[in-house]
């Protein structure tokens, strides 16, 4: 079998208002990011031969994929729920170019929707379990833990995790539909309170309501669609699975195994990437990854996103729309969204200028799970 | 004892007996009989060999901080009561890492590398937390 790589795109982006949306339940952001994505692609229901869904975090019934289709008016099709937390929002794309591939359909829906913030208490609020015990609940507190033995292998410092949280607000500063869009200095950053330490309130991503859904179908047939087709060059997935405190590293991470499998199927480097959406569910995350790219060197991200080097305009603008941080909690389909948007040349006040290629991570757990997307316009 | 209202431990099939040794302050884990890989969390098989022969042998209770916490934000009532707490990963002298608590020891003075050992703490009559505090502290 040749190379997946280009032979399918992402034809149609799409998301409901994101932030405190009362009144709609997670089926119901699904149905309404998959209706925007369709629209943005110039496609029907009747196109939509494949649906792929990433269960709500906050709680979900099994066979949730088929209430999905049932709601969207799809039925004898191809449909899944994936399970890998964060990182289903990559992989999603991936198996739908390989059913696409296989001949088990043609053209496939990706979503994600919840309502951690005016939905039932679900998973968010869970207290019961051997960890829970030791009072280790919520999701700062693993994060934490492996920015901690980033600290003291590597020195990494708050004010450098605090730079990413800048940077990103700075760009949601720019997004209207950001769930928080009012500038941030580092001062705040370090003022904010102790969640976990050692991160501040502004270390943590946002928990938001929302829906995303991205299209995805074979490049003949992008070719022929309203938008300018957005390529898939690369991939990879990598997983590393175990408990937090069985992990063979914290400071490497999936992203290591499944940036490589990227770039190698892209055919790119590092060097080639115009502008990156990195999963920053904490600002650590967002820091490893870069490192676990390649971005730079292992250690090194604490200098590296400094001084303006991941702002729009610097070297490598990352989270330009303002990531998990600042636009919305949902975990990553907005990342995947913007990297479309970039590549289009839709995104006004912060588009990256004669943008090419862009690279999207997704990842899930506590760093449980990694998958990498390369784009090219 | 007044009733324990925080988060309880929930053995499984696999993790039962772990949890009875510490209700006796033992701490256990399962070390294989054929390669003699000590294995943590329990299960049914050692992951190295695939051998399915294993005792619950004794741990020397000693280890070094591998990372660690602080809670400060509290998750849930219990929790209100005993913010700040710190939480680690504590890579024991016979390989396997736990998560526990750091206790007897102030925040601050806590730190990556530091000796430490077990120190079981009863919350009900059916469990008691193998917990961490500084080696050689009274």
């Amino acid at each position: 079998m040749g190379s997946l790589g280009d032979k399918y795109a992402i034809v149609g982006v799409g998301h409901t208002k994101l932030g405190k949306v009362p009144g709609v339940s997670s089926i119901g952001f699904n149905v309404l990011a998959i209706k925007a994505a369709l629209e943005d692609a110039g496609l029907t229901r009747e196109d939509v031969d494949g649906v792929l869904v990433k269960y709500p975090t906050s709680g979900f019934s099994s066979l949730f994929s088929g209430k999905l289709c049932q709601a969207l008016g799809i039925t004898n099709k191809l449909m899944a729920v994936i399970d890998l937390a964060g990182a289903t929002i990559g992989t999603m794309v991936q198996y739908a170019a390989m059913a696409i591939d296989a001949g088990l359909a043609t053209t496939v829906v990706c979503s994600y929707g919840d309502n951690p913030l005016t939905g039932p208490p679900g998973t968010y609020g869970r207290v019961n379990s051997d960890d829970a015990a030791f009072g280790f609940v919520g999701a700062p507190a693993g994060y934490a833990m492996a920015a901690r033995r980033h600290m003291k292998e590597y020195g990494t410092t708050s004010e450098q995790l605090g730079a990413i949280a800048v940077a990103f607000r700075k760009h949601a500063s720019m997004n209207r539909n950001a769930q928080m869009q009012k500038p941030i200095t580092l001062e705040d950053h370090q003022r904010s309170r102790w969640v976990v330490e050692p991160f501040h309130l502004l270390d943590c991503c946002l928990v938001s309501d929302g829906g995303a859904a991205v299209v995805v179908t074979s490049a003949e047939r992008a070719k022929t669609l309203n938008k300018k087709p957005v390529y898939v060059m690369g991939w990879g997935q990598a997983h590393p699975a175990w408990d937090i405190a069985q992990r063979e590293s914290l400071t490497v991470t999936g992203a290591k195994r499944s940036g490589e499998m990227a770039f190698k199927m892209a055919g790119v480097s590092p060097k080639d990437i115009d502008l990156a959406e990195i999963y920053d569910c904490f600002t650590y995350t967002a820091l490893v990854t870069l490192e676990d790219y390649g971005f730079c060197k292992k250690g090194e991200g604490g200098s590296f996103v400094q001084n303006g080097r991941i702002e729009l305009g610097g070297e490598l603008p990352c989270n330009t729309a303002g990531g998990l941080l600042s636009e919305s909690g949902m975990p990553g389909m907005l990342l995947l969204v913007e990297a479309v948007r970039q590549l289009r040349g839709e995104c006004g006040p912060r588009q990256v200028n004669n943008a090419e290629i862009a690279i999207a991570s997704s990842q899930g757990g506590i760093l449980t799970t990694h998958a990498t997307l390369i784009l090219r316009r | 004892m007044t009733e324990y209202a925080g988060p309880l431990p929930t053995p499984t099939i696999d993790t039962a007996p772990f949890w009875e040794h510490c209700r006796k302050h033992e701490l256990r884990m399962q070390k294989c009989l054929d390669c003699g890989h000590v294995r943590y969390p329990a299960s049914v098989i050692c992951p190295k060999c695939y051998s399915e022969n294993s005792e619950w042998a004794s741990m020397s209770g000693k280890g070094t901080i591998y990372s660690w916490v602080v809670f400060h934000q509290a998750y849930g009532a219990f929790f209100a009561g005993i913010v700040p707490y710190a939480v680690a990963i504590v890579e024991l002298a016979e390989g396997p890492r736990m998560l526990t608590n750091i206790i007897a020891c102030p925040l601050d003075e806590i730190d990556i590398g530091m000796p430490v050992e077990v120190a079981f703490e009863d919350i009900t009559a059916e469990f008691a937390l193998p917990k961490f505090r500084p080696l050689g502290k009274p």
